[in-house]
């Protein structure tokens, strides 16, 4: 039998998959109860399907998806670690589950609680002053990075127009910063793989309201000119944003906020270890400096007198981004594996994130060609540029990965490297299941000939 | 614990093989002045017995009642067979289906999704989701003033404010104009609506049943709007779907939702799920992933992302939308969901809604100083208008574990108070309802 039909497929008319309680109070005619003018003329023809069928049907098609606790999962920038399993426990305790969010602050002093001490956390690994847990995914988190930026320079009494973006970042930096009301100008990158000091001189104007830099970039490569590029920007009071997608090479090495970013962003679901879910939900907090934090939107949590509550916003800020406060769930997960980690765990989740990744640059460097000469962060770049020549390109050699029961790391990304193939392992891999890719990616390669 | 598979001596190995003898040399082109120094000011590790007491312990802080509280999150029921598909770490812990060859399950799961959500809604396409109902609506109105290459948004006075405040700061810097359509007796006057759209209109944007959980004129405003300039944007309840008439039947451009009533619990507000339908002509404009049907080099039926030309990724700057991470796993909650209740459920789990709301508010309106504050048809949720402050009601309904509803004070109402009933409500728990609001008023 198959399951893997569409689930239309294996609908019959007739077929119940759930049993509905029975009217308990006294039923009137809809017709009564709405006016004829609102009522569906036909049901809505949703399939009809038994219970175990639809279990069953679901089952199979979760088997086609290769996921973190199936195998190695290395796509650059995506940090596909392992989930921890308590997280999702606790995430279902219904003392969080079957929280309704407009309930008065005195009954969810356990909810409350949760965000405060992840605010504080956040803040503490970050360097930041201030934080809204409000951001939905990490795309939203830059477009309130964003946001942010306009209201400052707008609360200074100008307007500008022009977001600087380096060109290997991702592509939601230019997409958030143009549905934010920016126009974005591109930073090459030198040699090294980093911003182009010189490019970036020549475009820095008083039209310039910031610039967007993801740290480590998206070539694995920790943006050491940062100071000069924060000496660049003051000299026309412009704003710094780090997209954090990477923050996860950085845990107790750096903070961003010390190194004179403003506002950054945080993906909980890439650093912070909570579930990608086949492509959400997510999570995105920002983090500010006091230069912006007057800005942020609502539903920051504040304590006083042992009580937990909401702050109100102030009348500088950007407004609401979420209905409510954000990505609840995924906070407490969050929370769960902070405490699980601990202070001193930070910093060697970092430390075993880019030992991870310099230990399988090492083992394929001789057979692919890194993107950029020496060591990395958490993550790098490998071209297939030499494979293409043999006749084998990048999007092959993902492919045959396949075989071999990996997932194929990110191709084609970043865009500055030609026939690019961007590998993160992650911290939480073992030597073992390095080694395995390595000898897959190695035996690829001795295949071509 | 951090999670981390290798031992010291495996790292000591892997340093050898990378050349170098200390991990500090890894870090070597960080400049020093920049380096963290000491311990970060967090708690230390706890172990998971811990950590699953601590959490435990904090949950129980919360406070558990019979909740009436709706407003854009409702406390529907969650059949098991949701919770034991989602809790698949085949689909939770995978990534977005890029790589559709290891992705099938997401990819078919999705369409079954987006093809579901039409079902429902009469529409023509829909996405693979949004964040929630709230950003959903403000990518819908971007839609439409892109599209139509106007300015002005109007916005119906019955909208959620919440949604309304969102919209707000989606186009607070883009030169965007909202103009809102008052109410008359808590729903639009298709008329009034008629008079305010100019030239200038890009989109007109309603919500049925409204915020104040009565039905709108959608039909008039749909024909009204028909063959015009104006995109007629939709946001609807899906689990009203089941009686009420569709969208795609009312002429709607483009209908959102919030999708947490379809398989979702409460969450304190999150995560949940926007769901974006359109009509087939506006498919290129549409933000976010689309899956499509597809044939494999063998001829068999296969699904990948299609249309992806719209999106961050490829396009950057004059993508659609920024979106990228959307509410994937509650896609998967929600297509479980509809698969589960079907056809027939849906129009059951509808009309135990519907009745169960007039059963509690017929009994409610008897008593002296309640009255319905709206006059026309609502479906779960509705308005009880008070003779002074919904406040100390609300407080003595409260210390009965009643959470009675959602008192309006915050939005200028302070003698209204917003009650929601879903099938899991019982005949027992509205009849304390309505004892313990009497005792409260009359004593």
């Amino acid at each position: 039998m198959n399951y893997t039909q569409l689930i239309f497929e294996l609908s019959k008319p007739g077929r119940r998959g759930h049993t509905i309680p029975e009217c308990d109070v006294p039923e009137r005619p809809v017709e009564e109860l709405l006016g004829r003018n609102h009522l569906r003329r036909n049901a809505a023809p949703l399939p009809e399907v038994a219970e175990n069928e639809v279990v069953r049907h679901f089952v199979a098609l979760s088997q086609l998806n290769h996921n973190v606790d199936k195998g190695f999962y290395p796509l650059g920038s995506c940090t596909m670690k392992y989930n921890p399993k308590i997280n999702e426990r606790l995430a279902a305790n219904s003392g969080f589950a079957a929280l309704h969010p407009d309930l008065p602050e005195q009954f969810v002093q356990g909810a409350l609680q949760i965000m405060y001490e992840l605010q504080q956390d956040l803040l503490e690994i970050t360097g930041f002053t201030a934080i809204t847990l409000q951001p939905a995914a990490g795309a939203q988190g830059e477009f309130v990075g964003l946001l942010l930026m306009q209201q400052y320079h707008r609360n200074k009494g100008r307007d500008r127009k022009t977001i600087l973006i380096p060109d290997s970042a991702h592509g939601t930096n230019p997409a958030s910063a143009a549905i934010a009301g920016f126009k974005t100008v591109t930073v090459a990158s030198n040699p090294g793989g980093m911003i182009d000091l010189t490019d970036l001189q020549s475009k820095i104007n008083d039209d310039v309201a910031g610039l967007m830099l993801t740290n480590p970039n998206t070539l694995g490569i920790f943006e050491k000119q940062i100071p000069q590029i924060r000496q660049a920007l003051d000299t026309v009071d412009a704003l710094f944003y780090m997209d954090g997608a990477n923050m996860n090479a950085l845990f107790g090495i750096v903070r961003p906020g010390d190194l004179g970013f403003d506002v950054m962003h945080l993906n909980l679901h890439k650093s912070f270890s909570t579930p990608h879910g086949g492509g959400g939900p997510g999570s995105g907090p920002v983090a500010v400096n006091e230069k912006l934090s007057e800005f942020l939107p609502g539903a920051t949590v504040e304590f006083n007198d042992g009580f937990y509550y909401f702050s109100d916003n102030g009348e500088k800020s950007i407004g609401e981004i979420h209905s409510f406060y954000g990505n609840f769930a995924l906070l407490l997960r969050a929370y769960v594996y902070i405490r699980s980690v601990g202070a001193k765990g930070f910093r060697k989740v970092a430390e075993s994130a880019i030992i991870n990744a310099n230990y399988l640059l090492a083992r394929l460097k001789e057979y692919y060609d890194p993107g950029y000469q020496g060591v990395t962060m958490h993550e790098f770049v490998l071209s297939a540029e030499k494979q293409k020549q043999r006749g084998i390109k990048a999007l092959d050699i993902a492919k045959r990965l396949l075989d071999f029961g990996v997932h194929p790391p990110t191709v084609y990304f970043p865009l500055i490297v030609k026939e690019a193939m961007m590998i993160e392992p992650t911290e939480t891999e073992s030597k073992e299941s390095l080694d395995y890719f390595a000898d897959a990616m190695i035996q690829i390669d001795r295949e071509i000939d | 614990m951090p999670y981390i598979s290798n031992s010291e001596q495996d790292i000591k190995q892997m340093m050898e093989t990378i050349g170098v003898s200390s991990f500090n040399e890894l870090i070597a082109n960080i400049p020093g002045r920049l380096l963290f120094e000491g311990d970060l000011k967090i708690p230390k590790a706890l172990s998971e017995l811990e950590v699953d007491a601590l959490v435990n312990e904090i949950a129980a802080k919360n406070k558990q009642g019979i909740c009436f509280l709706g407003g854009g999150s409702y406390d529907h029921y969650v059949p098991a067979v949701v919770d034991a598909i989602t809790g698949r770490s085949e689909f939770y812990t995978s990534y977005t289906p890029y790589q559709p060859e290891v992705s099938q399950g997401n990819l078919q799961t999705i369409y079954e999704f987006q093809s579901m959500i039409c079902a429902l809604t009469g529409m023509e396409v829909t996405n693979a989701s949004m964040y929630e109902g709230g950003s959903a609506l403000a990518e819908a109105a971007l839609l439409a003033c892109g599209h139509t290459r106007r300015n002005k948004i109007l916005l119906a006075a019955t909208l959620n404010p919440r949604y309304r405040s969102i919209l707000e700061t989606y186009v607070r810097f883009n030169d965007l104009e909202l103009v809102t359509v008052p109410e008359e007796g808590l729903t639009i006057s298709p008329e009034r609506l008629a008079s305010l759209i100019d030239d200038e209109t890009a989109a007109v944007i309603m919500q049925q049943p409204n915020f104040f959980g009565h039905l709108e004129n959608m039909k008039t405003i749909g024909e009204l709007l028909s063959g015009k300039k104006p995109l007629f944007i939709a946001c609807y309840d899906p689990i009203s779907l089941g009686i009420i008439t569709p969208p795609g039947e009312y002429n709607a451009d483009i209908a959102v939702a919030e999708g947490q009533v379809l398989g979702n619990r409460m969450n304190f507000g999150g995560p949940y799920i926007g769901l974006f339908s359109a009509k087939q002509e506006l498919v290129r404009k549409i933000p976010g992933r689309i899956a499509g049907i597809a044939q494999d080099t063998k001829g068999q039926r296969g699904f990948v992302l299609t249309l992806q030309t719209r999106e961050q990724h490829i396009r950057r700057e004059k993508a659609t939308s920024n979106i990228c991470t959307n509410s994937g796993l509650l896609a998967v909650a929600a297509a479980v969901y509809m698969s589960l209740i079907g056809r027939q459920g849906l129009v059951d789990i509808a009309e135990l809604c519907l009745q169960k709301s007039h059963y509690l508010a017929a009994k409610l309106t008897e008593i002296p100083g309640i009255r319905l504050a709206g006059k026309q048809p609502f479906f779960k949720e509705f308005t009880l208008q008070f003779d002074g402050p919904v406040a100390p009601v609300l407080e003595k309904m409260n210390s009965n574990n009643i959470f009675a509803g959602i008192d309006l004070a915050k939005y200028g109402m302070e003698d209204r108070l917003l009650v929601a009933v879903t099938e899991k409500r019982t005949r027992k728990e509205l009849d304390l309802y309505a004892e313990i609001m009497q005792s409260t008023l009359i004593g």
